[in-house]
């Protein structure tokens, strides 16, 4: 056993059997823990969003606008102008931050406004594309192979399974039974893969406290 | 001003950004990047938001020394921590090598990593409980999973590698997720686009207007 001389890792390891201590229960060193993750969360993502969007894209563009009207007066070109609109960005978002006060916090719709327009545009096209055409388009193959006639007969029992309008009755009630069976499988290999993606974080902690931490396995 | 202006940003927004798709020329695609940008800044100011109340309840609860109140006390350490370090870095924050980088390798990722690590008990303990092959849908979800996990991991290729190739149970996880997972998967997706695009035209036209709130 050679434990690490590093500080840091004791640190990183102390927390890892902090946040593991919850599984005998509810306790003083898991909520310790459990509140510097959330305090730490906050103050990274408040320094990612500061320094990779708050900076560069509203600063930076005003920044860029107020420096060309110095130089060159109102004899800048149409896409100089257009940084100044960023201000009408920084603008919407400080609206949100008026959330905080009930008063005049309706003022805030307007950003949300901007965002759920921006999202339904957004969405609009590329769900259509992507998710939609280019899956239908995919799924239209020529039966000539077992796996093709299973991705044909499976996708299409699993959308007779989600039209609600007809009652699943008859041939059209045993159709969206062969698509529940194809869906159980999705959902059973997606719990596969997500149990296997957990366990695999597990062994990475483990291999941290056994092996970086505290030197028992190589 | 309380409903019209909203609905009426949601709506020029929403077009243009479906017109950038057929038209993708300037000025069009000059206010796709334009209204890309302010989304990230909105985004940015909508999480600072959250912040700024996480602050708020955590000081308001150290004032009034409510129950709990210690642990707020390191959230508002663990958030001044960072900031202040990050802020002190400069842009390049990030970068191996530098402080910001220390501490979130040493406090922020072994946090996050076994917050999501201890799911695998959780996860575990819950489908023990929960799952029962009491009918043919459960046997065969059961089924899948039970394929796909013994098939992502060594024992399971040891278990069967007296089988042929193509039978073994890596294989048989691959022959899952390549075509009846796929299939299933194939009707979510478009499903969910279907549900996407309809609920999308339904708020630009100002149809659904549920995220304007009451009032």
């Amino acid at each position: 056993m050679h434990p690490s001389p590093d500080i840091g890792i004791w640190i990183g390891g102390l927390l890892t059997l902090g946040i593991f201590s919850f599984l005998y229960g509810d306790n003083p060193y898991y909520k310790f823990c459990e509140a510097l993750f959330v305090g730490v969360s906050a103050g990274h993502w408040f320094i990612t969003l500061f320094w990779t969007v708050f900076i560069p894209k509203l600063l930076g563009n005003i920044g860029i606008a107020i420096h060309t009207f110095r130089t060159e007066g109102f004899a800048a070109g149409m896409s100089d102008y257009m940084h100044w609109s960023y201000i009408f960005g920084g603008i919407l978002g400080f609206l949100m931050i008026l959330r905080l006060f009930p008063k005049i916090g309706w003022i805030s719709r307007w950003s949300l406004a901007f965002v759920v327009g921006t999202t339904a545009g957004y969405y609009f096209i590329n769900y259509l594309v992507s998710n939609g055409l280019m899956q239908i388009q995919k799924t239209i193959l020529p039966l000539t192979s077992v796996g093709n006639i299973i991705l044909v007969v499976g996708t299409f029992c699993g959308l007779i399974y989600f039209f609600f309008s007809k009652e699943h009755k008859g041939a059209f009630g045993g159709l969206a039974r062969v698509g529940i069976w194809f869906l159980m499988i999705t959902f059973g290999a997606s719990f596969g893969y997500t149990v296997m993606s957990r366990m695999s974080l597990l062994i990475g902690r483990m291999d941290y406290i056994f092996g970086i931490w505290l030197g028992m396995i190589r | 001003m309380r409903r019209e202006v909203p609905l009426l940003i949601c709506a020029i927004v929403g077009f243009t950004l479906i017109i950038v798709y057929f038209v993708p020329h300037p000025p069009f695609s000059d206010m796709r990047d334009l209204f890309s940008d302010w989304f990230s800044v909105i985004a940015a100011f909508a999480i600072y938001l959250g912040i700024l109340n996480l602050l708020k309840n955590s000081v308001d609860k150290v004032f009034r020394k409510r129950s709990g109140w210690g642990f707020s006390i390191v959230i508002i350490a663990g958030f001044v921590l960072f900031v202040f370090i990050g802020l002190y870095e400069g842009s390049d924050f990030g970068e191996i090598g530098t402080r910001y980088y220390w501490l979130y390798d040493r406090i922020y990722f072994p946090l996050m990593a076994t917050m999501f690590a201890i799911l695998a008990f959780f996860i575990g303990s819950a489908s023990y409980r929960a799952f029962r092959a009491r009918n043919v849908e459960a046997t065969v979800l059961l089924l899948a999973a039970f394929f796909v996990m013994l098939g992502r991991v060594p024992i399971g290729y040891y278990l069967t590698s007296w089988l042929p190739e193509g039978w073994r149970m890596g294989d048989v996880a691959n022959a899952i997720m390549t075509y009846p997972q796929m299939a299933g998967q194939r009707a979510v997706m478009i499903g969910i686009a279907l549900g996407i695009v309809s609920t999308s035209l339904r708020i630009i036209l100002g149809i659904e207007r549920t995220f304007l709130g009451g009032e």
